[in-house]
């Protein structure tokens, strides 16, 4: 057949949705500057409303830091890098459970939208990683302060840490879209998720040195918990000055893979049902 | 040639087709009360006892919408009008049938959708804009019309919690429909504003007839179908129970809605 001028339009055939997963991709591309602007509103919105602004994103993990050297320092053989250990864990625990807490959080903000116009409804869960990741630059100053001031060596291995953060973003997108999936559907399972959240914490070495486990139970942790791979390797570069090994890397990068790429599939595959069911 | 529902000859569009709809139904399938959770859920599948509600919205909806053509939808409530414009908006997936779209579909469903109070007008049309799809540069070529249109000159830089709901109102209304579209979606759009921005959105609407825009309109305003419509769908109970010329259909409606309320 030959296509006459008005074929030249954009056709949508609700027959030929093959792939959910792929077609979500190109969707949420041609949204992006819908995933810009709300990004930028969260960001705006958080930043204009409280008068010290910025600064709480800086000071919120400091003062955590603080309570936790003045409570532990004394039960653990700490040393004098002690606040910069901490920081480095608690920086990347933060920036997980925000971020897949918002994911969930901005799904359900966006209802109203969700069943009234069409938007991909992963831009929702991506503008969440996003905010997450500003502020996340944000609370690296303190950071880097610390590390100033407890003697941390600094060495060219900080400038890989982009990539552990990289890392990190994309299991948590792929984590919080699982979530905000089954929350969908089940409500009260985002409140089972506060505890499991606190569980899963004092199960990553963030606030302990690892060396407090005997030796089987940290391969237990190791080989079960994907959150020990993203604090080992953003610690690594940060707080060690050093690059990661390749079993360090490896686990890290392939669970952030396959923790986006399950989220990715499972989000897309009901999220034709959420406008019924939001 | 719409004649597919039995499977026979694959569906198409044909030249000014905008949006053709073949055998679509869509169906709420709700679990009962008291399900809501996880663990009501569990125990429920345990002792055998799921239960669903099941609503249907639309049964077997076929009807086709062509090239600068302006159809009004009536039907009382719960009818399936705003189920209809979900279906086309792309909102609600149809259970079964196929829906094919040409060109871009602009829903009027959600006037001010995702406005934030403690953004600034401008910043607000920007997200709004975004919202609906409209790229960044789009919204920018748009920009100083849509301020002019919603006449709010001198407030489009406070933030949106100092407007009052017509101002809102208007605002939402003009990005909504200071855009490139080629299908209109309108769900009771004309509650909006004062007489005077009524009659400015009503010339609005017009105007895209004449750019060959097609539109669905869903309202309760009879008179109001019947003065801007070429063709009318009544709906009842998620069926098409007729459709053609306005005044025959809305004077059939008329006198069914009149003998229910004798009854």
């Amino acid at each position: 057949m030959k296509p006459n001028v008005s074929d030249s339009l954009p056709v949508y055939d609700s027959f030929k949705q093959r792939s959910l997963a792929i077609s979500e991709i190109w969707d949420a591309y041609r949204y992006r500057d819908a995933i810009f602007q709300l990004t930028r509103r969260d960001i705006i919105t958080r930043y204009k409303r409280s008068v010290l602004g910025v600064a709480w994103t800086m000071l919120n993990p400091l003062g955590m830091m603080l309570i936790l050297v003045i409570v532990f320092s004394n039960i653990f053989e700490t040393g004098s890098t002690y606040a910069a250990y901490i920081l480095s864990g608690l920086l990347v625990w933060n920036f997980f459970s925000q971020t897949t807490n918002a994911i969930v959080n901005s799904l359900r903000a966006g209802a109203e939208l969700i069943r009234k116009i069409y938007i991909p409804q992963s831009v929702f869960g991506i503008s969440a990683i996003l905010t997450g990741l500003v502020n996340f630059v944000f609370s690296l100053i303190p950071l880097l302060l610390v590390m100033l001031g407890t003697g941390v060596r600094f060495t060219w291995a900080l400038l890989f840490t982009p990539i552990s953060v990289i890392l990190l973003a994309l299991f948590s997108l792929g984590f919080g879209l699982t979530l905000a999936t089954i929350g969908v559907f089940f409500p009260d399972v985002t409140e089972m998720y506060q505890i499991i959240l606190v569980a899963w914490m004092y199960l990553t070495p963030i606030i302990y040195p690892e060396t407090i486990f005997p030796e089987r139970i940290r391969l237990v942790i190791a080989n079960f918990n994907p959150m020990y791979s993203f604090v080992k390797i953003f610690r690594a570069t940060t707080y060690l000055g050093r690059l990661p090994t390749l079993e360090e890397f490896v686990p890290a990068f392939a669970v952030s893979l396959a923790m986006l790429v399950f989220g990715w599939w499972l989000f897309t595959q009901k999220a034709g049902e959420f406008a019924y069911r939001l | 040639m719409l004649t597919d529902s039995n499977g026979l000859l694959p569906l198409q569009l044909e030249p000014g087709d905008r949006v053709v709809l073949d055998n679509v139904s869509v169906c709420y399938h709700l679990p009962r009360a008291g399900m809501g959770t996880l663990k009501e859920y569990l125990i429920r599948a345990l002792q055998g006892q799921l239960a669903f509600n099941d609503f249907w919205a639309l049964r077997n909806i076929s009807f086709r919408l062509k090239e600068g053509e302006f159809v009004g939808v009536i039907g009382v409530n719960g009818s399936g009008k705003s189920t209809l414009l979900k279906v086309i908006s792309r909102v609600l997936r149809p259970i079964s049938g196929h829906v094919l779209l040409r060109g871009r579909v602009a829903p009027l469903l959600e006037l001010g959708a995702g406005f934030h109070p403690d953004l600034t007008g401008r910043e607000n049309i920007f997200l709004n804009g975004a919202l609906l799809g409209f790229s960044r540069d789009e919204m920018k070529e748009k920009f100083a019309a849509i301020v002019e249109f919603s006449e709010l000159d001198s407030f489009i830089e406070a933030p949106l919690r100092t407007y009052s709901s017509g101002m809102i109102a208007r605002l939402g209304f003009t990005i909504a429909t200071d855009i490139n579209t080629n299908v209109l979606l309108a769900d009771e759009i004309f509650s909006v504003g004062d007489t005077e921005f009524i009659k400015k959105s009503k010339k609005r609407i017009q105007k895209f007839r004449k750019n060959s825009v097609s539109t669905i309109l869903v309202s309760h305003m009879l008179h109001q179908v019947q003065s801007l419509c070429d063709r009318v769908i009544w709906l009842d109970h998620g069926r098409i129970v007729a459709e053609g010329n306005p005044v025959e259909i809305i004077n059939a409606y008329k006198h069914k809605q009149i003998s229910l309320k004798e009854k």
